[in-house]
Parts: structure tokens; sequence; C-alpha cells
């Protein structure tokens, strides 16, 4: 194929490290270690997972390895957004309800509608990219409704006080955390094409397939990006929103520690 | 004075380890505005927030009309005691937007009676609800709690931060609403001279325990 790139290839791409090493040096951001290291992490990380991938979307080889693999990213990805998030007590089980229900849906429509084949060279992709693109978001949105409860307490309790169920009370605070953690995503959909060149689009370009079918490709992925995003961060908003609450629709102070990034 | 709308019955609360309420027993009887006063951090608030079950009690009973209020669903419980914070907390969008999260199916008349309550006139309806004065925007969310229809009133220094003017509007449309179907209030307030104009009778807390009562 046109696209193929080769070790040669790879290794004269290294040169754009040596530049980025460089320009380290000449503007004394002493990163050169760290870029070096970066990149060859990179490099050595992506080899692998090639090499398994090649394993896992073998056609000769049943799909279940592929599907099992999506589940190990679905845990992963719910293990990152824990480890982002540590001032959120519980949110591993939740991040977990939230990316299968995330994976159920997306792959559900793109499957059960016949967008794609169910083969493991499609499921494994596609998982990776509704997974990796709802992380960001879905941590925005843990963190926004955890906030409530301290920001928006006062007003919170003035409409509970006005005898709301909580769900009520909370109903507009909650969608404005969802918007916080969607609006990004939707100006990016919103760009693509016109700003920039999407991921999946250009790979499949430099890979030499045509640039409408390159098209068709990435506009789905965008929508599984969209549908995901939406879909986990509702459910971690609706599940963390409920921990707000004692059952007899009083509100509580999550337990907040500090950030350790802070 | 008639039976009591809100009764106390050796009531404890703590926070955090530290008892905040030492067996408050009180009550609150229809018809009449009762004062509760005390310094600050003897634990006002706390028995306001204590009647509608924002909180609930580590130990003792608080009572609505005679019933445990353990036992009533909150929703309906707060309906029926509303409560007026000290800072004033508008919602967002419009002054009819704020009046209609107490009461969704409201008209425009039924919704200018209740500003009319607080002396806040019906153009006001369309006004944006955070560009109100303080006083305004104390008086609508007054408003907006009596517009569920609550036999009793908590007033928590609704009017510590407010002018002349907007004070004596909340003094009297509390007193208009204590002055029919036997409904009660129970305000909290440093100020002696404004016990002295709303109160029928005050309870002084001090260190979490009733210290005394008697007459506003």
């Amino acid at each position: 194929m046109n696209g193929d790139v080769t070790w040669v290839g790879l290794a004269a791409s290294l040169a754009l490290v040596a530049v980025a090493v460089a320009l380290s040096r000449l503007m004394a951001l002493r990163l050169e270690r760290e870029m070096a290291w970066a990149a060859a992490r990179a490099l050595v990380q992506l080899v692998l997972v090639g090499w398994a991938l090649g394993l896992v979307i073998d056609p000769s080889r049943p799909v279940v390895l592929a599907w099992a693999w999506a589940a190990a990213m679905v845990a992963y990805a719910a293990v990152v957004v824990r480890r982002r998030t540590p001032e959120i007590p519980g949110i591993l089980p939740l991040a977990l309800v939230a990316f299968t229900a995330a994976a159920v849906v997306t792959l559900g429509v793109l499957f059960g509608l016949r967008v794609f084949p169910l083969e493991g060279r499609t499921l494994v992709p596609l998982a990776g990219m509704m997974v990796g693109n709802a992380m960001s978001a879905t941590v925005v949105a843990a963190r926004r409704v955890v906030e409530l409860g301290t920001d928006r307490r006062r007003e919170i309790e003035a409409r509970l006080a006005l005898g709301l169920a909580s769900r009520r009370a909370i109903r507009p605070y909650l969608a404005a955390a969802v918007r916080t953690a969607l609006i990004p995503q939707i100006e990016t959909t919103k760009a693509v094409g016109l700003v920039f060149l999407p991921g999946a689009m250009t790979g499949l370009i430099l890979a030499g397939v045509d640039p409408l079918d390159a098209v068709l490709v990435q506009a789905v992925v965008m929508y599984v990006v969209l549908g995901s995003l939406a879909t986990t961060t509702t459910v971690v908003a609706l599940g963390l929103s409920r921990r707000l609450f004692t059952p007899d629709q009083r509100l509580v102070p999550l337990t907040r520690v500090a950030d350790p990034a802070a | 004075m008639s039976a009591p709308r809100l009764e106390l019955d050796d009531v404890r609360w703590s926070r955090s380890g530290r008892e905040i309420l030492r067996g408050v027993t009180l009550a609150v009887p229809a018809g009449a505005v009762t004062c509760l006063r005390g310094a600050s951090g003897s634990g006002k608030s706390t028995v306001l927030r204590l009647c509608n079950r924002l909180e609930v009690p580590d130990s003792g009973v608080v009572r609505c009309d005679g019933a445990d209020v353990a036992g009533w669903a909150a929703t309906d419980l707060r309906r029926r005691v509303g409560m007026a914070f000290q800072q004033p907390v508008p919602f967002a969008g419009t002054v009819r937007d704020n009046l209609r999260v107490a009461a969704p199916d409201a008209g425009d008349d039924a919704l200018a009676d209740a500003l009319e309550r607080v002396a806040l006139p019906a153009s006001m309806l369309g006004a944006e609800a955070d560009r109100l004065s303080g006083g305004e925007a104390q008086r609508m969310c007054l408003a907006r709690a009596l517009l569920t229809g609550p036999a009793v009133l908590l007033l928590d220094e609704p009017t510590s931060a407010l002018d002349e003017a907007s004070r004596d509007a909340v003094e009297a449309a509390v007193a208009a609403f204590v002055a029919r179907d036997d409904r009660a209030a129970l305000w909290v307030t440093h100020d002696a001279a404004q016990a002295g104009r709303v109160g029928d009778r005050s309870v002084w807390l001090r260190d979490g325990r009733v210290h005394d009562r008697g007459p506003a």
C-alpha cells in the first residue's frame, strides 16, 4: 500500500524527535531526556500493542478475544478515571457502569445496525475510540457534580426547602455539569474537516484509502465518540448526584480530599 | 395561645463530634410569631433546619401538628413548613421563573398576588432575578416560600442585611401570614427591637439549650 511505513522510514522520522530535542537544548527547557524517553516508550508500547492486536484481530481467531480486549479497555478506563478523581469516593464502580453502558449503546448500534461487520479488526479499534475519548469528559462531569455539593449547596437546599424532590432540586445544576463536559466535544465535532483533519481519517488517507471512504469511517467514529461521551457523562452525573442526597432528601457533602495535583 | 404547630421535644444534634443542641424542648403555637434568640453559635439555625428536616436529630422528636416529622414525606413536610434563609437565594431566570419553582401551575395573577404580599409590584415578574437588589431578592424569596401554601414559616434572620423599607415589608408580610388560618412563624433574630415589633413570645437559646422563655 502507498502509505506503508517501513522501519527505515520510522527511523528517519526520528529526525523530528531530534528537532524537538535540539530546540529543547537551544531554549534550555531541560526536556531532552523526557522527550527521548517519551518517544522511545511510545514506540515500544505501540509495537507491543500492535503485536498483541495482530493476535487478537487475526480473522482466524475467535471474536471473543476481541471482546475480552474491549472489556479490558473498559475496565482500564474506569481505573484511569478513579486515579484522576481521587477526591470522589466510590467512583470506580460508577465509571465501570458508565463505560459499560457506553459500550453497549455504541457497539450495539454499530454492530446491531451492521454499520461495520462484527470482527476483531472493527471491534477493538472502535471500542478504543469509544473509551479513550470518553475518559476526559467523564472526569470533568464527575468533578463538576461533586463541586455542586459545595458550590451550589445554598441553591439546592433552597429548592429542597420549597418541597422539591431531590432529583428536581438538582436537575438544572446537573444539566450544567453534563453540558460543561460535552461542549468541547461538540465544538470539536463541528470544526472537524474545517480546522483540522482528525486522526482516523488522516491515518486511513496515509494508508492509501480513498479520501471519501476515509471520511465515511471518520464520520462514524465522530458519532461513536459523541454517543459514548453523552452516555458516560450522563450515567456518571446521575449516579453521583444520587450520592449528594440522603434517602430522605437531605443534601450531604461528599467527602472530598485534597487534590493531589494542587 | 392555640395548640402548637411545631414542637421540639428533648432534641439533640451534633456535627463532627460537637454537640450543637443539648436537649432542646420548645413549642411554636399557632396564630403567633415565636422569636428564637441567642448568641451566634447557640444553635438557632439548626433548630429551624430540624423543623423542615434539612437536618434530622440524633435523639428526641420534632413534631408538626402533633405528628413526628420523621414520618412525613420530606417534600410534603417542606411545603407545609416553609423557610426563608438569611441570605436570599434567587435561582437563574426571571422572577416569574423563580416563583414557578414553588408553584409550577400558577398563572400570572397568582404570582402577582404573591409579589403584592411582600410589597413588590407585579411589573417585576419579568425582571431577571439576579439583577434584584438584596431587599427585593429577599422579598421575592419570601413570596416564593409563601406560594407553596405553608402552615408554618421558618425565618432565619431574613432581614439582617436589608434596608428599613424592605425589613418593614417582610415584617408586614409575616404578620399577615400568621393572622390567618392558625398559621405560625418561628423567627430567628438578634434584634430585640424587631422581636418586640413582630414577636408574640421569645425563646432564648444558650449553648444548645433553652435558657429562657417569655414575652417577645
